[in-house]
């Protein structure tokens, strides 16, 4: 594009040859990688692959055996349940702190900081931490029977039915900050003449909010949204650490049925096809967002 | 009802003229209406409240981990774990660094530390470099298909790491550096390139293109623009970035369990072995001292970097 007409017509090859040596990272992982990775994983999900990948075609057996596995069906229940539930507590908890943060209240980067910083810690350490504070012994159930309250239950780690809500406290506590940050960000976006105009008007601020101020962040919402679905598809290293799928494989997420028929059943092909269905799961959160956000355009 | 719409298209008026003011005017709290005044020290005790008390959820976990990383074994077993150390007791924290085991090794944390930081380094170095030079090109120097590319690397960011991850292995294998450092540098480099591509291209095409112009017709090339004008004038974003990787390659857990051995497990991976070790008794406030020194080096980038922090997630944030 930029370079001009050489006498003689250059090879069409090598126009722009530094850049395209440069790109040839980037278009490495594109291709071989994030393509070619993606279709040999769907492909070799009907195979039968063992230890070793093997190009044995057996149609949806593999599919068939995974839905029909116990274990496969509690990792999607829990993913169900802690999805549903991380969407809307972050949304909302995100959305309340950042309108009160919005209030021109002192202090806001202090509170910004605190709210921020489980952001910046590993999955690895919230879990941790979060089963030590869970600890029925010593946590907070502990704490709370030693001051004179013996019958109270709080132990969600240890109880199979409640154990992915111990998991969902850990993962809001690590992620409502960023909620917070985008949706601020979103707040200091909307022009002040609309909160003047909305006060004219005589409307209450509650009212603003709802049917004003949401409907017009409605694209922060959305990419909010769908950037906090695709994260909970990868929920893994927080499971492991907090409970390692326990108790039993009462919180046992699809990441982690992935890892462990890959490196260590030695079964690939169920960790294809369980790698299969989390990619579908993400199409399904993506593709529409994809559409909605870029497809009405003409270029990004 | 028409009073205070007068003194609202005073200030108006005000604001108009001059925009100091309208930045002092903004201060006031949002919009009352016609509430009385009363309602303003109500509403100050229930937001602050409500901040506060956020806030406390917030930084309980981190006190209880301070707190329990310095206290005794005995204490720990007769209080709760809410309650500040009676003897402070540095001993925890020797023993994470030092003694805590993994399997047959009992050398602590600090062997985890130093390949994490082996990892870290050569990871952040090269993803940032290859990332950079690929935005620029894309900004500056786009080819045919080169949106292409970029589209599918954009969208490659969503897709789930475990679909990924066994053909990495394969390739790697093939090249022999399966297990190496070199194999998780190249893993690292690979998943950090969506979103920093996109960061460092969005910034590129930000600046303004007169400069690269000029360049050109000073005789400069690819490479020299890049060395010369393009990377001075972007050192915040190169900081950004940085936040962006050391944070993420740090905390990452996943591709250290399944891209190195027992031996190179980085930080992340020994700890959650240390600590979710079912053999011996538990040792809880060894624990939290090596879950706090894992969460050290990520804590003190976000403590100093404040505000750079916040922008590099907001980057991450748009990705996509």
């Amino acid at each position: 594009m930029a370079k001009s007409v050489a006498p003689g017509r250059p090879n069409q090859f090598l126009r722009n040859l530094n850049s395209k040596i440069a790109c040839i990272p980037m278009m490495l992982t594109a291709l071989v990688i994030f393509l070619g990775g993606t279709v040999w994983t769907v492909i070799y999900s009907f195979t039968n692959s063992k230890l070793l990948p093997r190009a044995t075609f057996v149609g949806f057996d593999q599919y068939e055996r995974l839905w029909a596995a116990s274990r496969w069906i509690i990792s999607i229940q829990n993913l169900a349940i802690y999805g549903v539930l991380c969407l809307i507590f972050s949304l909302l908890i995100g959305f309340v702190l950042a309108a009160l943060m919005d209030q021109k209240i002192r202090f806001e980067n202090t509170f910004r900081t605190i709210f921020l910083y489980p952001f910046a810690l590993s999955f690895i350490v919230t879990g941790l931490v979060w089963q030590w504070v869970l600890n029925p012994e010593y946590g907070v159930q502990g704490v709370v029977r030693s001051l004179g309250w013996e019958s109270f239950t709080f132990d969600p780690l240890y109880t199979p039915e409640i154990v992915i809500y111990g998991i969902l406290i850990a993962g809001l506590w690590q992620g409502t900050g960023l909620v917070m940050c985008l949706m601020l960000a979103g707040l200091r976006g909307i022009d002040e003449d609309i909160w003047k105009a909305a006060r004219v008007d005589g409307i209450p601020m509650w009212k603003t909010y709802i049917f004003i101020v949401i409907p017009m962040m409605r694209p922060v919402f959305i990419t909010t949204l769908v950037l906090i679905a695709s994260g909970i598809v990868k929920l893994y290293d927080l499971v492991v650490a907090q409970t390692s799928g326990g108790p039993g494989n009462a919180s046992e997420v699809p990441a982690k049925y992935v890892y462990d028929y890959m490196f260590q059943a030695q079964n690939l092909g169920q960790g294809f096809a369980a790698s299969t269905m989390m990619l579908l799961t993400v199409a399904i959160i993506v593709v529409p967002w994809a559409y909605l956000e870029f497809g009405g355009r003409k270029r990004v | 009802m028409s009073d205070t719409s007068t003194l609202n298209a005073t200030t108006a008026g005000i604001d108009a003229m001059s925009p100091e003011l309208k930045v002092r005017s903004s201060l006031n709290p949002g919009p009352r209406g016609r509430r009385p005044k009363r309602v303003l020290s109500r509403r100050n005790i229930f937001l602050y409240g409500i901040l506060g008390l956020a806030a406390l959820y917030y930084l309980l976990p981190l006190y209880v981990m301070v707190v329990t990383s310095l206290k005794g074994m005995p204490e720990i077993r007769l209080g709760n774990i809410f309650s500040p150390p009676v003897e402070i007791t540095f001993e925890p924290w020797v023993k994470a660094w030092a003694q805590a085991c993994t399997g047959l090794n009992c050398d602590g944390l600090s062997r985890g530390f130093w390949n994490s930081v082996r990892i870290l380094v050569p990871s952040v170095v090269v993803s940032i470099l290859v990332a950079s030079v690929s935005g620029y090109a894309l900004a500056n120097w786009r080819f045919k298909g080169s949106e292409l590319f970029f589209s599918i690397l954009i969208v490659g960011a969503f897709i789930p790491y475990q679909v990924m991850i066994y053909p990495i292995v394969i390739i790697l294998r093939e090249l022999g550096i399966y297990g190496t450092l070199t194999g998780l540098v190249i893993v690292h480099t690979i998943f950090g390139m969506p979103i920093l591509t996109l960061l460092f291209r969005n910034y590129f095409a930000s600046l303004p293109e007169e400069l690269f112009k000029a360049a050109r017709i000073d005789g400069a090339g690819f490479w020299q623009i890049y060395g010369r004008i393009m990377l001075p004038m972007s050192l915040p974003i190169f900081v950004v970035a940085m936040i962006l990787q050391v944070t993420g390659i740090w905390n990452d857990f996943l591709f250290g369990v399944v891209f190195t051995r027992p031996d190179t497990y980085p930080m992340t991976v020994q700890l959650n072995n240390i600590v979710n070790s079912v053999q011996g008794v538990k040792e809880y406030n060894v624990n939290m001292a090596a879950t706090l020194l894992t969460g050290a080096v990520p804590l003190i980038v976000y403590f100093v970097s404040g505000r750079l922090f916040v922008r590099g997630i907001a980057a991450g944030a748009v990705k996509g």
